[in-house]
């Protein structure tokens, strides 16, 4: 008999391709192209971290580790987040290692979502969060930040789409695609907010480590909020270990033990010889990961300040590596603007569109590239403008 | 001298690359182009910058390819002086490209760069062993450069990522 129907799901075909998609296809059939779209670091990984790895397949460390992950890189996680953020997380079982911040997302929002559950998205915001949240049974609200407030999440924002259904706020400082951080006294005004309606809080900081001008601030560091957090960080951005999918979760013990089984159903554990690697990141990676970040900035402040000088205004980001200047001035919908760009000059950035709705009239740059490659897309950009 | 944080990434900037512009560096930096203009000649005029120099793969220059040799040298300090004296004789020739004071199995390491290993052998055995502070060399002949001053001479450098990420 011949097939009738279609057999995915409702809510799979109901998600939407993220719109990058379309513009890495564009791009990647194209040759010459400066890439300003890249979400990762333009670092390999540090050698100390890729040996350790060598050593650990050389050594034969090739089995399941604990669901969890391995106990010694628990302990470092959890030293990490105390010396680093001020956050306390017992290694026992309040800590996580996932397959990247992906997945600890995903597991987050599958173990707290009844169905019809409302989680509150901010937007601009990375790709994935909304779709997650549907995935998991729950319908994304989004809040849409604005460039007036440098996309800074205003508390009282909460309070317009709060309903008795709405049980989780994901935010994101460093923010991918606006750069943004929150300082604590915003995320004390967001802590009041949260406490009031009694909600809980996913804190994506996976970009904390790049954050250039200000001391970084934990959400779970607020008074009171650690017992409402889902703490997600990881090894990739800060680390330069995007291959390696490596996150982990840190949250209270009953929230913990409710996503590891989550955790040790579908993934049962992260790739054990990346766990290995990422117990040298920790011990041993801090120098790396200075300067990097000191590399990062010096970028930001030269690709920030140039496109300011030609014409696309940009507020200074506090973190992660990205740039997200206004392209209004030229009356094109971000779409256009990148696909007439890239086209024209070969220069690849993302519309804003693809990051919600408040992202329209902006681009995302990644400045994660070589200066000379940032030099030139610079002088392209300036080109592309002044034809228009 | 004690520099401020800002003078030292320019100090660094300009280690790894002595040709950056400067209206870049003062962007990168956040400073204007004449403070860092005015950075700069102060550092130059204290020495702490001593000389911009270009690292060339003479290797792929015919005719040019040359040969590179370390020297470990023993020798007797003399009372007053100890080894300045012996080390100023031995940097004072050309073909010494550098020089340094070393702890443990001998005193000073040269490098020398010489057209061919006869060169190098001949001031070796004319120029240095002759000295008479020297008690023995020892010469290692480099033969091939991977790194020199924090650079990789053969850097397969491609941009491995892909083109649009979220």
């Amino acid at each position: 008999m011949q097939k009738t129907k279609t057999y995915v799901s409702d809510t799979v075909s109901r998600l939407q391709p993220s719109g990058i998609r379309r513009f890495f296809d564009l791009a990647a059939s194209m040759k010459g192209v400066i890439s300003l779209g890249v979400g990762e670091p333009d670092f390999i990984t540090p050698w100390s971290v890729r040996e350790a790895c060598i050593l650990s397949l050389e050594q034969g460390y090739t089995s399941y580790t604990a669901n969890a992950g391995l106990w010694e890189l628990r302990k470092e996680i959890s030293d990490y987040l105390a010396c680093r953020f001020e956050v306390q997380y017992d290694p026992a079982n309040e800590i996580i290692v996932t397959v990247g911040a992906s997945q600890a997302l995903d597991v987050s929002l599958r173990a707290i979502l009844n169905p019809g559950d409302e989680v509150i998205v901010v937007e601009p915001s990375f790709v994935s969060y909304a779709p997650l949240v549907s995935l998991a049974g729950g319908v994304p609200i989004p809040i849409q930040t604005s460039g007036k407030h440098q996309f800074k999440l205003q508390a009282e924002q909460i309070e317009q789409v709060v309903t008795p259904k709405t049980k989780a706020l994901i935010i994101c400082s460093p923010n991918n695609p606006t750069g943004t951080v929150l300082n604590r006294e915003e995320l004390v005004q967001i802590a009041r907010i949260v406490a009031k309606h009694d909600l809980l809080v996913i804190s994506d900081e996976i970009y904390a480590e790049l954050c250039y001008d200000e001391q970084y601030t934990s959400f779970p560091a607020i008074a009171h909020m650690r017992e409402r957090t889902i703490l997600i960080n990881g090894f990739s951005k800060g680390f330069a270990m995007t291959g390696w999918r490596l996150g982990f979760i840190a949250a209270p013990k009953d929230l913990a033990m409710a996503m590891l089984k989550i955790h040790q159903y579908t993934m049962m554990c992260a790739p054990t010889m990346a766990q290995y690697a990422a117990i040298e990141a920790l011990r041993n990676g801090a120098g790396d990961v200075e300067e990097m970040k000191k590399s990062y900035r010096q970028r930001r402040n030269f690709f920030v300040q140039s496109l300011n000088e030609i014409g696309l205004s940009c507020h200074m980001p506090g973190g992660a590596f990205y740039a997200f200047p206004s392209i209004e001035s030229t009356g094109m919908t971000s779409e256009q603007f990148a696909e007439r760009l890239l086209l024209e000059e070969k220069v690849a950035v993302v519309p804003g569109y693809v990051f919600g709705a408040s992202g329209e009239g902006y681009i995302r740059c990644s400045y994660a590239s070589s200066l000379e490659q940032l030099q030139e897309a610079i002088r392209r950009m300036r080109r592309f403008l002044e034809r228009l | 001298m004690k520099l401020t944080e800002k003078e030292i990434e320019i100090v660094e900037l300009l280690e790894k690359n002595a040709r950056l512009p400067i209206d870049t560096m003062a962007k990168m930096v956040s400073l204007s182009v004449s403070e860092v203009e005015h950075i700069i000649k102060k550092l130059e005029e204290a020495k702490v910058i001593v000389q911009y120099a270009t690292i060339v793969d003479w290797r792929k220059v015919d005719g040019h390819e040359g040969v590179t040799a370390m020297i470990d040298v023993k020798v007797t300090p003399k009372r007053g002086v100890g080894f300045d004296e012996v080390a100023e004789r031995i940097y004072r020739f050309p073909e010494v490209k550098s020089v340094y004071l070393m702890s443990g199995a001998y005193d000073l390491s040269v490098v020398i760069e010489g057209r061919s290993m006869s060169e190098i052998a001949h001031f070796v055995s004319e120029k240095l062993s002759t000295l008479d502070s020297v008690i023995s060399t020892t010469t290692h002949f480099i033969l091939k450069k991977y790194k020199h001053d924090g650079t990789v001479f053969e850097q397969g450098d491609q941009d491995r990522r892909i083109v649009v990420a979220p």
